[in-house]
C-alpha cells in the first residue's frame, strides 16, 4: 500500500474554502485524509511546514511541441518542466507538426504523453484544417479522441464567417473554442507593443487596438451563437474591458492571462533582448494594472502559461525575425506570487486561477482536495528565494525573460496521482 | 563620457556630443590640405559591417579611415539571417576573432549593432539600424548647423517627412533636444510615430505651423515605393502639403538653413531650385560627414587595445593628428 503524510503544511483547498494548517494523507493515489494531526503509520512522510499544500496547477495553455518540434521541447521535457513547476496537468496547445487537426494525432499525443510526461497532458485540438483559417475540424472525433478544446491558436481565423460556424458548431461537443485574438491587419509588422517603446527602438510597433478588436468581434460571436469561449493571454486594458462587459450581458465567456502579461511591460524590451518578444507583445504599465485587476475581480479567470520554447539559435536573430514567445512553466509560481505578495490575491484566490479555474474551464478533474478525488498536488514555498538558470531548468529551451534574477516562491514538492514526481533537493522522479 | 561603443545618441551625454564635434572640427582641416591624410590610426583595421547596402554612408566612413590611415575593409554579407545560413552573431563573431580595431555596421533591422557589440571585443560604431538610430548622421547634421549658426542651443529645428519610419529624425531628435534646440516634427498623421511628444518634440501635421520661426528645416527622404498608397494618399499630394519649396519656406526664419540627409528625392520631398543652392546647406553636410566620421573613428578605434573592453582607465595618448591637433579636455571614457 503506497501512503504519503504531506506533514503541517497551509493547506489551501479552494473547493472547500479550506486554509488551515493540517496534514494531508495520500493512499493509493487518492486524498484519504485533511485533519490536523494524522497518524502515519508506515507511510512516507514530507515535510511541508512553512509550505502551501495545495492541488496540482493546471496549465491551460503550453507548447509543448510533439509531434514535430522535439528539438525544442517534448512530452518528456515538458512534462518534467511542468511537475517541477508545480504544474499536475498541462494542455497542450494544436500548432504542432502535423498540426493536431485530425483524430490520429491527438491519439498520438495521448500515447506519447500517457508513457513519456509526468504530468497529465490534454490535448487541445486545431479548430480548422492545417490551422488554415477555412475548412472546419472534425470537432466530435477530436473530443471522442481526447481533445479538451479547439483553437487554432496563434493562426488567428481571420474570416469571421468561418469563425461564426466554428463557435456554432463547437456546440455539438459544448467545449472552449480558445482564440488568440488579433486582428492580423492590424498587427501588420509589429513586433513590440505600439507606444512610446516601438518609438524609442525604431522598431514596428503592434496596437493594443489590434487584440482589442478581435476580442469584440469574437465575444459578439459567442453572444450570437451561445459557445464557450475562450480568451487567451489577455494583454490590454482594452480587452479586459470588452470581457467584464460581456460577461455582465452574460456571454459565455471566460479567460486567462500570463505570468508575463501581469508582470513585464513594454520597457522590458529595451535593450532588444528577443526574450521578450511574445504574442502579443509586452504592453503598457496602465495595461498590467488592467490585467492584474481583471484577474483579482474574476474578470480573467485564469493564469495560464503561454510556455513557448523555442531554441538558442532561433531566438538568437535579429529582433523582427525571432519567434515570439517565452518558456514558463518552471517559473509561473514564483513571477504570478508577486500578485499575492502585493496584496491582490490571496493565497486561495491565487490556487483558484492556477489551478481550478483552469481545471473547470477545460472539465477535467482537478483544484480541489476532496477526499478520494485523485491526489495531484502541489507544495509550494511561498518564501523560498532562488536564482533562476534556464540551462539547469527541466525544459529543453532557456528562453525565459527572468533568466538569471532572483525569484522568490518555488515549487517544492509535486504529486501526480499520488505519486511523488518531484522534490526540490531530488529533482525530477520517476515512480 | 562616450562610451566603448557608437550606438545611438539616445546614450551620450551632451558633454559626449561636445567632444565629438570639437574633434571634428580639428580633423576638418585634414580634408583641406593637398595631401588629405595623418598617420592617425596607421596599423589600425577597421571594417565595415554593411548588411544593408548603402555607397554614401559606406563611402563616407572609408574615407574617413583612409584619411586617417587606417586599414578599411568592406565586408557587406548577403542581408539577413533569413536568407543566410550563418547568423549575424555569427558573422560578428567571426569578425571579432580577426580583431579588428573597429566594426561599423549597417543593418535594416533596429537593435542589430547592439546584439553585435554585446559579442564583440571591438568597439562597434552604428552606421543606421532599421527605423531605430543613425548616430553619426545625426552628428554631421548638428555640426553643420553649429558651423552655420556658431550655436545650437536656442535655435528651432523642423524635422520634416516619414518621421515613422526614420532613424535619421529619432537620432536628430536625441540629438537635438540635448543640445539645448526645440524640435518640431511636421507629417501626415500616419507618419508621426507613437506617443513621440513624450521625447520632448512638438509634432504637427501642417508644414506652416511646424517652420514658423524655425532656424533649420530638416527634410527627409520619402520611399515613395514602400508608402504611397498605403501611409499617404499619392506623391503628389504629399509634395503638395509637406515638400518644401521657396514659397513654403517663407514660412521659416528669413536666415533659415535647409538640410536633407541624402539622396533627394527631387521634386517630390524638396524642390529642385532648393536642393542645389544656398540656402540648402546638404553638401556641406556630406562634406561635414568625413570630418565627423574620422572624428568618431578617432575617438574609438585609436584608444590602445586594453582601453576596448570598457576598463575604466582613461585615454591620454598622444595623437598623431601632425598638425591637426585634437583636445583631450575630457580625456578617456568611463
Amino acid at each position: 500500500m503506497n501512503r504519503l503524510l504531506l506533514r503541517g503544511g497551509r493547506v489551501l483547498d479552494p473547493q472547500a474554502e479550506g486554509d488551515a494548517i493540517a496534514d494531508l494523507l495520500v493512499e493509493n493515489g487518492v486524498i484519504a485524509a485533511v485533519a490536523p494531526k494524522l497518524d502515519a503509520a508506515g507511510a512516507e512522510i514530507l515535510s511541508a511546514e512553512g509550505c502551501w499544500v495545495a492541488p496540482g496547477l493546471v496549465d491551460l495553455h503550453a507548447h509543448l511541441r510533439e509531434p514535430g518540434q522535439e528539438y525544442k521541447e517534448d512530452f518528456t521535457t515538458g512534462g518534467r518542466a511542468a511537475v517541477a513547476g508545480g504544474f499536475t496537468a498541462v494542455a497542450c496547445m494544436a500548432n504542432t507538426h502535423p498540426p493536431n487537426d485530425d483524430p490520429s494525432v491527438t491519439e498520438f499525443i495521448l500515447a506519447h504523453a500517457r508513457e513519456d510526461s509526468l504530468a497529465r497532458v490534454y490535448p487541445i485540438a486545431a479548430a480548422t484544417k492545417e490551422l488554415g483559417g477555412k475548412v472546419m475540424t472534425e470537432m466530435v472525433a477530436l473530443v471522442r479522441a481526447g481533445a479538451v478544446a479547439i483553437s487554432d491558436d496563434g493562426h488567428t481565423i481571420m474570416d469571421s464567417g468561418v469563425m461564426r460556424r466554428v463557435l456554432e458548431y463547437s456546440r455539438l461537443v459544448e467545449i472552449p473554442v480558445i482564440v488568440h485574438a488579433e486582428e492580423r491587419t492590424l498587427v501588420g509588422d509589429g513586433v513590440v507593443n505600439e507606444g512610446v517603446v516601438s518609438t524609442k527602438l525604431g522598431l514596428p510597433g503592434n496596437p493594443a487596438v489590434a487584440e482589442e478588436v478581435m476580442v469584440a468581434r469574437d465575444l459578439r460571436l459567442a453572444e450570437l451563437t451561445g459557445a464557450h469561449l475562450h480568451v487567451a493571454h489577455v494583454s490590454t486594458a482594452g480587452a479586459v474591458r470588452l470581457i467584464r462587459e460581456a460577461r455582465a450581458r452574460g456571454v459565455h465567456v471566460t479567460a486567462e492571462v500570463t505570468p508575463h502579461h501581469l508582470t513585464l511591460t513594454e520597457e522590458a524590451a529595451l535593450g532588444y533582448n528577443t526574450n521578450t518578444k511574445m504574442a502579443p507583445p509586452l504592453r503598457s504599465a496602465a495595461d498590467v494594472r488592467a490585467c492584474r485587476e481583471g484577474l483579482a475581480d474574476g474578470t480573467l479567470d485564469a493564469i495560464a502559461t503561454d510556455h513557448a520554447p523555442h531554441a538558442v539559435h532561433e531566438k538568437e536573430v535579429e529582433f523582427t525575425l525571432a519567434p515570439p514567445g517565452v518558456i514558463g512553466l518552471e517559473t509561473t509560481v514564483p513571477v504570478t506570487l508577486d500578485l499575492v505578495r502585493a496584496g491582490e490575491l490571496s493565497p486561495l484566490e491565487w490556487v483558484r486561477r492556477c489551478s481550478a479555474h483552469p481545471a473547470r474551464i477545460l472539465k477535467r478533474p482537478g483544484g480541489e482536495l476532496a477526499i478520494g478525488a485523485p491526489a495531484d498536488l502541489c507544495v509550494i514555498d511561498p518564501e523560498r528565494r532562488w536564482l533562476y538558470d534556464p540551462t539547469k531548468g527541466y525544459s529543453k529551451s532557456r528562453n525565459s525573460p527572468w533568466a538569471g534574477q532572483e525569484l522568490v516562491g518555488r515549487n517544492v514538492a509535486t504529486i501526480v496521482s499520488g505519486e511523488l514526481v518531484y522534490h526540490v533537493d531530488r529533482g525530477v522522479l520517476r515512480p | 563620457m562616450i562610451g566603448r561603443d557608437l550606438l545611438a545618441i539616445e546614450d551620450l551625454e551632451r558633454g559626449d556630443i561636445e567632444r565629438i564635434l570639437e574633434t571634428a572640427a580639428h580633423m576638418q582641416e585634414v580634408g583641406l590640405r593637398e595631401v588629405k591624410k595623418v598617420p592617425t590610426l596607421r596599423g589600425r583595421t577597421i571594417v565595415n559591417l554593411f548588411f544593408e547596402s548603402s555607397t554614401r554612408t559606406r563611402t563616407s566612413f572609408e574615407i574617413a579611415g583612409k584619411r586617417l590611415s587606417a586599414d578599411v575593409i568592406n565586408f557587406t554579407p548577403s542581408s539577413s539571417s533569413l536568407t543566410k545560413a550563418e547568423s549575424i552573431l555569427d558573422t560578428a563573431k567571426t569578425l571579432d576573432a580577426m580583431a579588428p580595431d573597429a566594426v561599423v555596421v549597417r543593418h535594416q533591422v533596429a537593435g542589430v549593432p547592439k546584439r553585435i557589440a554585446d559579442e564583440l571585443t571591438s568597439p562597434v560604431i552604428n552606421a543606421g539600424d532599421g527605423a531605430h538610430e543613425h548616430p553619426t548622421q545625426a552628428l554631421l547634421d548638428l555640426f553643420t548647423v553649429l558651423q552655420e549658426k556658431g550655436r545650437i542651443d536656442g535655435l528651432t529645428v523642423a524635422i520634416v517627412g516619414d518621421i515613422a519610419h526614420s532613424r535619421v529624425a529619432r537620432s536628430n531628435i536625441y540629438g537635438f533636444l540635448k543640445m539645448g534646440a526645440e524640435v518640431r516634427l511636421a507629417a501626415p498623421p500616419t507618419m508621426i510615430p507613437a506617443a513621440v511628444e513624450t521625447l520632448g518634440v512638438k509634432a504637427f501635421t501642417s508644414l506652416r505651423e511646424a517652420l514658423d520661426g524655425a532656424d533649420v528645416v530638416m527634410m527627409l527622404r520619402i520611399q515613395t515605393e514602400r508608402l504611397s498608397g498605403a501611409f499617404f494618399p499619392s506623391v503628389r499630394e504629399y509634395s503638395a502639403l509637406f515638400g518644401l519649396d521657396r514659397e513654403k519656406l517663407q514660412y521659416a526664419k528669413d536666415d533659415a538653413i535647409v538640410m536633407h540627409p541624402g539622396p533627394v528625392n527631387r521634386g517630390v520631398e524638396l524642390a529642385h531650385e532648393l536642393a542645389d543652392h544656398r540656402p540648402s546647406v546638404i553638401l556641406d553636410q556630406v562634406r561635414n560627414g568625413v570630418a565627423l566620421r574620422m572624428a568618431v573613428l578617432y575617438l574609438l578605434a585609436g584608444r590602445p587595445p586594453e582601453t576596448k573592453r570598457g576598463t575604466p582607465e582613461a585615454r591620454r595618448g598622444t595623437p598623431e593628428t601632425g598638425s591637426a591637433k585634437v583636445s583631450e579636455t575630457r580625456g578617456g571614457k568611463s
